[in-house]
């Protein structure tokens, strides 16, 4: 790839610290990119050791990352800088059935408390429940028209990269570093190089976007992004809805990207529109042009670029305990000699806690619990998705499926299209939002080595709540057929196929 | 109040270990044992189940650090080896820390009582949250990474010396030279690892970019 020769940037020349850790000749050199631009835009300055202080133009926070910053903060004599650029909502440790306060769980009102209580201190806006806009905290932002092109985005949670769909730059932090953007609004960071990942084609029928970003983590592992911020571009990228573009962004960092974004564009304008944190009317058109002028152009420069065809795909499944370790639904569990020496070791130890053999179908694997939502895949279009195939179906018999809406705006919405009846009328049940039981931190969760189909985004060894609990990810409409067939089913057959007729209702009895 | 609702009985029972006083001003070097944690992405869910973040302080969370993996082997994992009770290295393959950014992984570590982390590769949040503490993670190769598991699987109570100014890890009249890019390393060797009050110095210059950010001058909205 050539390098740009009219950017205005200088080239960078300082050495590469921070998250290449080999410290050897890998330098940043991508230039022209949508990354690079925002990365230009907010440098505040820069720091010993070659760290750059950043901007953050949005800072979200949510009950569990978030307290032990704020106590830091006061042990340190610090105020919030801009309190108008944090944003909090409550979203882990929320209860799914009943939401009444207080929680049952005392540990989660105290939680929840402790939140409203620094966001009440410090004058920072709660999206609290009941508010209307509460919500999985990657789910709102969006929603709201708070996350937009040109932003920083931090949170302390790492599916913060899901912002990256609107091309903001957005990425997760730890606890010290919540501490560092409320005391100053900004960030020691160090740049990431950026990779192009560049899609063919289109999502066939059937598969959807979470199976698109399986197969790229399964194809580029989960530490191949690694020191990289990822963007989505090409055909298939551009067909993307807003909501598919977020569950792509979402899993850059179970590929290891730090963060993933895509280039702005008419579907994101569309999107953005209206939104009530959005520019207002008066200043849309500034804003739209603003936004147009961040893409990655023709003379955009990537440290390194890979290829994939979106017409290839198959709805796709993980067997093991990594978001790699995934398949498609037609395939088998791989045998150690199919996998790369240096997968084996995990790959032995995947067979094992799942209780998978090797050269095994995945279809037809027999699942316990089904789960529907996530900062994933909690959103309308996937409440539609899932709703499509449970639509005159009904859960297998022994199936526990329950429907999680990524946020009071979501549920709200589904329910306004009768979503929420179609999915109790199959018998599913239907929860009110929340982080539910893709990281089980409240009630939700598996019990015991039972295996769930899961909407979510980690299927690691412990994750759902059951120190030997089972996670399968899929898409949302997998899980329904999941749930509806009581295995592992590919869901094309069931999109294909009408449902089962609904039980004949016993005429009214003549008086 | 610290730390998780599940039962005293569900936690794994640890070995009594002497407590240090957590990295303050310049990291130079780290003595003491090795704890061995074998595999590749090793992330932050196996390190701190997600149980023990509900929680609003840190304290206590070190008696949890890999309390599955720990309960799951009965006493038998490399943490609970009385003979590593004073343990201070980590020694990890590649990847350690992916996943969730919860700074509760490295919190719990810390309280521990590890002060360094030895790996072929980390996950980049971990990484940060690591430095953010004090704590450096430094990279060997695969071999080295091997032979050093080895010998302190081989001989839990042996000592180990990590210089973080010559990168180089000593034990039993033996050397391995470890990695660590500069910038992060020179934050570890002068104290300014802990960033705040760097950030927190550069106020004009935050304003001054708040200033040319067109989503706060041109169209915030009102």
């Amino acid at each position: 790839m050539r390098v740009s020769c009219c950017e205005s940037r200088p080239a960078v020349s300082r050495p590469p610290f921070g998250f290449r850790l080999l410290g050897s000749a890998e330098v940043t050199v991508s230039s022209g990119t949508l990354y690079d631009k925002v990365w230009d835009l907010h440098r505040v300055a820069e720091l010993p050791g070659g760290a750059t202080q950043l901007f953050i133009g949005l800072h979200l926070i949510h009950e569990v990352t978030s307290p032990q910053a704020f106590v830091a903060l006061r042990e340190l004599g610090l105020g919030v800088r801009h309190p108008e650029r944090t944003v909090a909502t409550v979203d882990h440790i929320v209860p799914t059935t009943s939401q009444a306060r207080p929680f049952a769980d005392p540990l989660a009102e105290t939680m929840l408390a402790t939140l409203e209580s620094h966001c009440e201190e410090h004058g920072i806006r709660l999206h609290g429940i009941g508010s209307g806009r509460q919500g999985i905290v990657h789910v709102i932002a969006p929603e709201l028209g708070l996350t937009q092109p040109g932003m920083t985005v931090a949170c302390g949670d790492s599916h913060t990269s899901t912002h990256g769909a609107f091309g903001a730059i957005a990425f997760g932090i730890g606890t010290s570093q919540v501490r560092d953007v409320l005391a100053a609004q900004s960030l020691s960071i160090d740049k990431l190089k950026v990779r192009r990942i560049w899609v063919e084609g289109r999502l066939p029928f059937g598969v959807y976007a979470k199976d698109l970003i399986l197969h790229m983590i399964r194809q580029l592992g989960v530490k191949g992004g690694v020191g990289y911020a990822y963007e989505f571009a090409g055909p298939a990228i551009e067909a993307l809805s807003m909501e598919e573009r977020m569950t792509l962004c979402n899993m850059a960092i179970e590929g290891g990207a730090r963060c993933g974004y895509v280039n702005p564009d008419a579907t994101t304008f569309a999107y953005l529109h209206g939104r009530p944190m959005a520019p207002s009317r008066a200043n849309w058109e500034r804003a739209v042009a603003w936004w147009q002028s961040l893409a990655s152009g023709p003379e955009a420069h990537f440290d390194d670029e890979v290829r994939f065809d979106a017409s290839a795909l198959a709805p796709t499944v993980t067997w093991g305990i990594t978001p790699g370790q995934g398949i498609g639904i037609d395939e088998a569990v791989p045998t150690p000699e199919q996998l790369e020496p240096n997968e084996r070791p995990l790959a032995e130890q995947a067979y094992l806690y799942m209780d998978l053999t090797p050269g095994a179908a995945i279809a037809g694997l027999p699942v316990d619990v089904c789960f529907i939502g996530s900062c994933t895949n909690g959103r309308l279009s996937d409440l539609r998705a899932a709703a499509a195939v449970a639509r005159g179906r009904t859960v297998a018999s022994g199936i526990k499926a329950f429907v999680v809406p990524g946020s009071e705006q979501v549920a709200r919405a589904a329910e306004a299209e009768g979503l929420d009846q179609v999915f109790r009328a199959a018998g599913f049940e239907w929860r009110e939002p929340g982080c539910s039981m893709c990281l089980a931190m409240n009630p939700d969760r598996l019990e015991g080595r039972q295996i769930s189909a899961s909407s979510s985004n980690r299927n690691f060894k412990g994750r759902q709540g059951s120190a030997v609990g089972r996670t399968l990810l899929m898409s949302p409409a997998m899980v329904a057929a999941a749930a509806v067939r009581g295995h592992v089913t590919d869901v094309r057959e069931l999109l294909l196929a009408p449902p089962h007729p609904e039980p004949a209702q016993p005429e009214p009895a003549l008086s | 109040m610290t730390t998780s609702t599940s039962p005293t009985s569900s936690r794994p029972s640890s070995p009594p270990r002497s407590h240090a006083a957590f990295p303050s001003g310049p990291i130079r070097s780290v003595q003491g044992q090795a704890a061995v944690i074998s595999g590749d992405d090793i992330d932050t869910d196996r390190i701190i189940p997600a149980r023990f973040l509900k929680c609003i302080s840190f304290e206590g969370l070190g008696e949890q650090a890999f309390a599955d993996d720990r309960l799951e082997l009965a006493g038998a994992h490399s943490l609970d080896r009385p003979e590593r009770r004073d343990a201070r290295i980590l020694f990890v393959n590649r990847n350690f820390g992916c996943g969730s950014s919860r700074e509760h992984a490295p919190q719990s570590l810390m309280r521990w009582g590890i002060r360094a982390v030895v790996g072929e590769s980390f996950a980049e949040i971990f990484f940060g949250n690591c430095l953010a503490l004090g704590i450096p993670c430094l990279q060997v190769s695969h071999d080295s990474l091997v032979d050093l598991q080895d010998l302190s699987t081989a001989d839990p109570a042996l000592d180990f010396q990590l210089d973080l100014v010559t990168a180089v890890l000593k034990a039993a009249d033996r050397h391995w030279p470890l990695e660590m890019a500069p910038g992060p390393r020179h934050l570890l060797l002068s104290g300014q690892w802990d960033a705040t009050s760097q950030l927190v110095a550069h106020d004009q210059e935050l304003r001054a970019t708040a200033a040319r950010l067109p989503y706060l001058v041109n169209f915030a909205p009102s």
